[in-house]
């Protein structure tokens, strides 16, 4: 019986709830057992009970596994980092209150890079998570957890965040379906923040119409965040078998130099497949995509050096450092924090210093306006964009951990379109390896029920078979 | 060449920077109400008390009360003003970071009487921190406390340019700013209890020259005379160090009001670097024609235009002109006093009456006699009596005791109580008794000592219990010693 439960996607165990023929309990006891037994290191917390009567709605009963970075009322949240360690937030964030509304369980908390900074989920404070397809790899990051449990079957589907990639990337790592929205679609509040002009959240799911039903539920302006806007037309669930009629743009940016070969095959028979399904391909300029990766390591460290300056051991969490104000702060904070997020807060301390901030932080924001330019041009030619989601397959626990910067190139094909706020999506289209490759496709702001259709399509004319053995 | 430099002139540059706590119904970014007095604690949500992946909403109230403080400063509106985040360390900063504005306030370029205003914004409060221990500061205490119920209450920051001359004039000006302030009723403007506070930046220069000199910055002057006081000191500091060839060290100074000594706070060298950051979590401050006009149609008449106008229409003197404009239920009493007493009534003796008799009779700081039992109609009638002269002035003040402790109509209590005038014969009959008993008064005033027209007077009042007019005695007394009058 369980494991028929755990062939259900999300969708088809809500309708399946909703019709009677599942009971609600027994759909969190199957996962709620698998997610406390995981040695994948997915999860960091996991509901202990039942919850009693969840809310009358589409989602009623189904469980969520919840990033690390929401917070939830009396739930221990901590972002990945240790300097939050024990925090149970007196408030839920929005886009977790709305899926609660729908009717939807808080499963767990998953594992993640500490405050979202990472690509590899190796900068837990909390441990490093494991790839379900091979468990000496990563699972990618910073939604490592959230990704690594949806694929290994230990949740029905999962949020995570995107500030540079952290839906897509380990959605593309670990052989799932992610998508990062449009800025401003799902609330911000409740989130813990990385960069807070980049930060969304987002459905990881194990196919686009989970995905597409998660995120209908997540989406909707909130007079709790004044720069959410919410979509002008609802989420539909997707239906598309053809793209007849669509134009596809490939940038040569982001599909030529550092894309793996392996990952690059499979992407070229995923677009040799939008053609045969009656959509048009077309190369695309994105001139300045190629400066992305340096813009956003100085916008989003400088972002994230004042978002984490209330991390000080005054109010919440642990402190250390008792003997006069300063040790206070320069011990809570030497202790609670990890090394790259130390490195990031360092980078944007100087990034925003009286001297510099022109040449960097100021600079940055005009790279910033560059790239969205280029998308707003493209997005006049074509109607989507395709490239790979990663520029490789899932690496190695401890392969990049000591070069930053190779971590860093882990987010090329992802950080351009967060800059310019755009929604855009992973599936898995292949295997390289022996290990998945996820596709992405972006569009305009507020095109996410155009990428749904698409990538609809695309994902049943391939017939990606996804799952890891699961034990 | 030493004695050139002592014994030149040298003239005070001084700017103000003012804050306003505004009186909105919630804090600047949240929904918890403002404190006056609670629990500590007690005023605090996840949002002030920065818990991670809270978010900042921009109060519209406050920004309301900011448009009417910029229009009232005749400053220009941004179309679009930007939110920074001001980064520094501090237990009564929640988040490490204050949310102001930086590069494009709200508001700029305005003036409110002779001293130009360089610029207005918007701003959160800090949380209050209380230090057990002697020394009252953090480095030293034994342990620090936090209040967060002020945390995040909404500000009005106001600089000024550097156009005020002297300390006297930085306290007048000041004054006038409150006034204005407490007119438009967006705050309680009170700086002992810091609703209105006041930073000053002072420098000196020789008399007659255009550069500015190192200036220094003033703080905790949290009364209108400790910012005269304190920005005299430090002009006095500032001509000591120059008059002996020093040079004035650019720095921040804390004033001790209990001493008047001015003690730096921190020097350049230690001075933050705030790193701002355009506030990410909020968009920008653009108001929309009808917020506009609704901070329009809110401006009350200001004390300014007020004063001015009182003097010009109505004739009062300045300082009387400015006393009612300054103080609006005095001067709304006033006016509507006025307006009861018509056409022929004489608006500056009626302001004579309001500002000297009715105010120190009403007692308390700043009394509203609209609470009073003294009607404006009341008032009006009685100063035309005195006009008439069917009242005597000195028994008019008795009538106006009366009034304020009864209230009434002040012809029924003058006929009650039997104050009318005393006049004709009655009054010359009391007179010529009163000259006839002090006969060396009256040799006095014969020998040409007017002073001694002050024993007859006394004795008639004495006699018709303050009825005579105290003008037409001194005429009755000469007529009877034969004077010609004038
Ligand atoms: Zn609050």
């Amino acid at each position: 019986m369980s494991q028929a439960v755990l062939e259900l996607s999300a969708a088809q165990a809500a309708a399946q709830i909703r019709g009677g023929e599942l009971a609600a309990e027994e759909l969190f006891r199957v996962y709620r057992d698998r997610a406390a037994a995981e040695e994948l290191g997915a999860f960091l917390w996991v509901a202990e009970e039942v919850p009693d009567a969840p809310a009358d709605g589409p989602l009623q009963g189904v469980p969520v596994a919840v990033k690390d970075l929401f917070c939830v009322g009396d739930v221990p949240s901590a972002a990945g980092s240790r300097i939050l360690e024990g925090y149970r937030p007196p408030y839920t964030a929005t886009a977790v209150e709305r899926l609660l509304l729908a009717g939807a369980t808080v499963l767990g908390k998953t594992n993640m890079d500490e405050f979202a900074m990472g690509s590899s989920n190796e900068n837990s404070g909390f441990g490093p998570v494991r790839n379900p397809w091979d468990e000496t790899k990563v699972p990618g990051g910073s939604s490592g957890g959230s990704a690594a449990a949806v694929a290994a079957g230990l949740a029905p589907w999962a949020i995570g965040t995107d500030t540079g990639g952290s839906i897509r990337q380990p959605a593309s790592l670990c052989g799932i379906v992610g998508m990062k929205p449009t800025y401003g679609a799902v609330s911000r509040y409740g989130m813990i923040a990385f960069a807070s002009s980049l930060d969304q959240a987002g459905p990881l799911t194990r196919d686009v119409t989970d995905c597409a039903l998660l995120l209908s539920h997540m989406v909707g302006a909130d007079p709790c965040d004044c720069t959410s806007t919410g979509l002008p037309e609802d989420i539909r669930l997707p239906v598309a078998e053809r793209l007849d009629g669509l134009r596809f743009g490939v940038p040569p940016e982001l599909t030529g130099a550092g894309v793996d070969p392996g990952v690059k095959v499979v992407f070229d028979a995923t677009v040799e497949r939008i053609e045969q399904l009656g959509g048009s391909v077309e190369p695309v300029a994105l001139p300045h995509a190629g400066h992305a990766i340096a813009a956003y390591y100085v916008i989003a460290p400088a972002e994230a050096s004042a978002n984490l300056a209330r991390y000080d051991g005054v109010r919440f969490g642990p402190r250390a450092g008792h003997t006069d104000l300063l040790s206070l702060y320069e011990e809570t904070r030497e202790e609670g924090f990890g090394t790259e997020v130390k490195r990031r807060i360092m980078l944007g301390t100087y990034a925003l210093s009286s001297g510099y901030y022109e040449a960097y932080y100021g600079r940055a924001q005009r790279v910033r306006t560059k790239i969205a330019d280029d998308f707003r041009a493209a997005f006049e030619r074509v109607d989507l964009i395709v490239t790979p989601t990663s520029p490789t397959v899932a690496f190695g626990l401890g392969e990049r951990t000591e070069d930053p910067l190779a971590m860093y190139l882990s987010d090329a094909l992802t950080v351009p379109m967060p800059l310019a706020g755009l929604p855009a999506i992973s599936i898995p289209t292949g295997m390289s390896d022996g290990l998945p490759v996820g596709f992405q496709i972006a569009g305009p702001a507020f095109s996410e029920n155009r990428i749904l259709e698409a990538a609809h399509a695309i994902e049943r004319a391939v017939g990606f078979d996804g799952a890891p053995p699961r034990g | 060449m030493a004695d050139a430099v002592a014994e030149r002139a040298y003239e005070p540059v001084i700017g103000l920077e003012i804050h306003v706590q505004l009186k909105t119904r919630t804090k600047m970014f949240c929904g918890c109400e403002l404190s006056f007095g609670e629990d500590p604690n007690t005023r605090t949500c996840p949002v002030c008390l920065g818990h991670p992946g809270t978010l900042p909403v921009t109060n519209a109230e406050a920004v309301h009360f900011a448009l009417m403080i910029g229009m009232a400063l005749e400053c220009e509106l941004a179309p679009r003003s930007i939110f920074h985040r001001k980064n520094y360390f501090y237990p009564d900063l929640p988040k490490g970071y204050q949310i102001s504005q930086y590069d494009v306030p709200l508001a700029s370029g305005g003036r409110l009487g002779e001293i130009r205003i360089h610029r207005v914004h918007l701003e959160e409060d800090a949380a209050k921190l209380v230090h057990a221990g002697t020394s009252g500061r953090i480095h030293s205490a034994e342990a620090s406390v936090v209040d967060f119920n002020r945390g995040g209450t909404p500000l009005v920051e106001i600089v000024t340019e550097p156009d005020v001359r002297s300390a006297a004039q930085a306290k007048e000006w000041l004054e006038l700013l409150q006034a204005t302030l407490r007119r438009l009723e967006v705050s309680d403007v009170r700086m002992e209890e810091g609703s209105l506070r006041c930073d000053a930046n002072v420098s000196i220069r020789p008399a007659g020259e255009a550069s500015l000199g190192t200036k220094t910055e003033l703080k905790n002057m949290n009364s209108f005379r400790f910012l005269e006081r304190g920005v005299n000191a430090e002009i006095t500091r500032q001509e000591e160090i120059v008059r002996s060839g020093g040079e004035v060290v650019q720095e921040t100074l804390h004033y001790d009001p209990a001493t008047g000594v001015l003690s730096p706070l921190r020097s350049k060298e230690e001075a933050h670097d705030y790193r701002y950051l355009p506030e990410p979590d909020l968009v920008p401050l653009a108001p929309t024609e009808e917020m506009l006009a609704r901070a329009r149609a809110a401006l009350p008449e200001l004390p300014a235009g007020r004063a001015e106008r009182l003097e010009r229409e109505l004739a009062l003197p300045p300082d009387v002109a400015k006393l009612l404009a300054f103080r609006t239920e005095l001067g709304d009493f006033y006016e509507a006093t006025v307006s009861a007493g018509g056409p022929e009534g004489d608006p500056r003796a009626i302001a004579n009456w309001v500002t000297g008799e009715l105010l120190a009779r009403l007692g308390d700081a700043d009394p509203d006699p609209a609470q009073s039992k003294v009607e404006p109609a009341s008032l009006a009638a009685l100063v035309a009596m005195v006009r008439e002269g069917a009242v005597a002035h000195s028994a008019a003040k008795e009538v106006l005791d009366t009034l304020v402790a009864e209230g009434g109509d002040p012809r029924e209590i003058v006929e009650s109580k039997g104050l009318a005038r005393a006049g004709g014969d009655e009054l010359v009959e009391v007179v010529e008794r009163a000259m006839a008993a002090q006969a060396d008064a009256v040799e006095k005033i014969r020998a040409g000592n007017d002073k001694a027209m002050g024993a007859i007077i006394g004795a008639v009042m004495r006699e018709t219990k303050g009825r005579a007019d105290g003008g037409e005695v001194q005429r009755l007394v000469r007529e009877r010693l034969g004077d010609q009058p004038g």
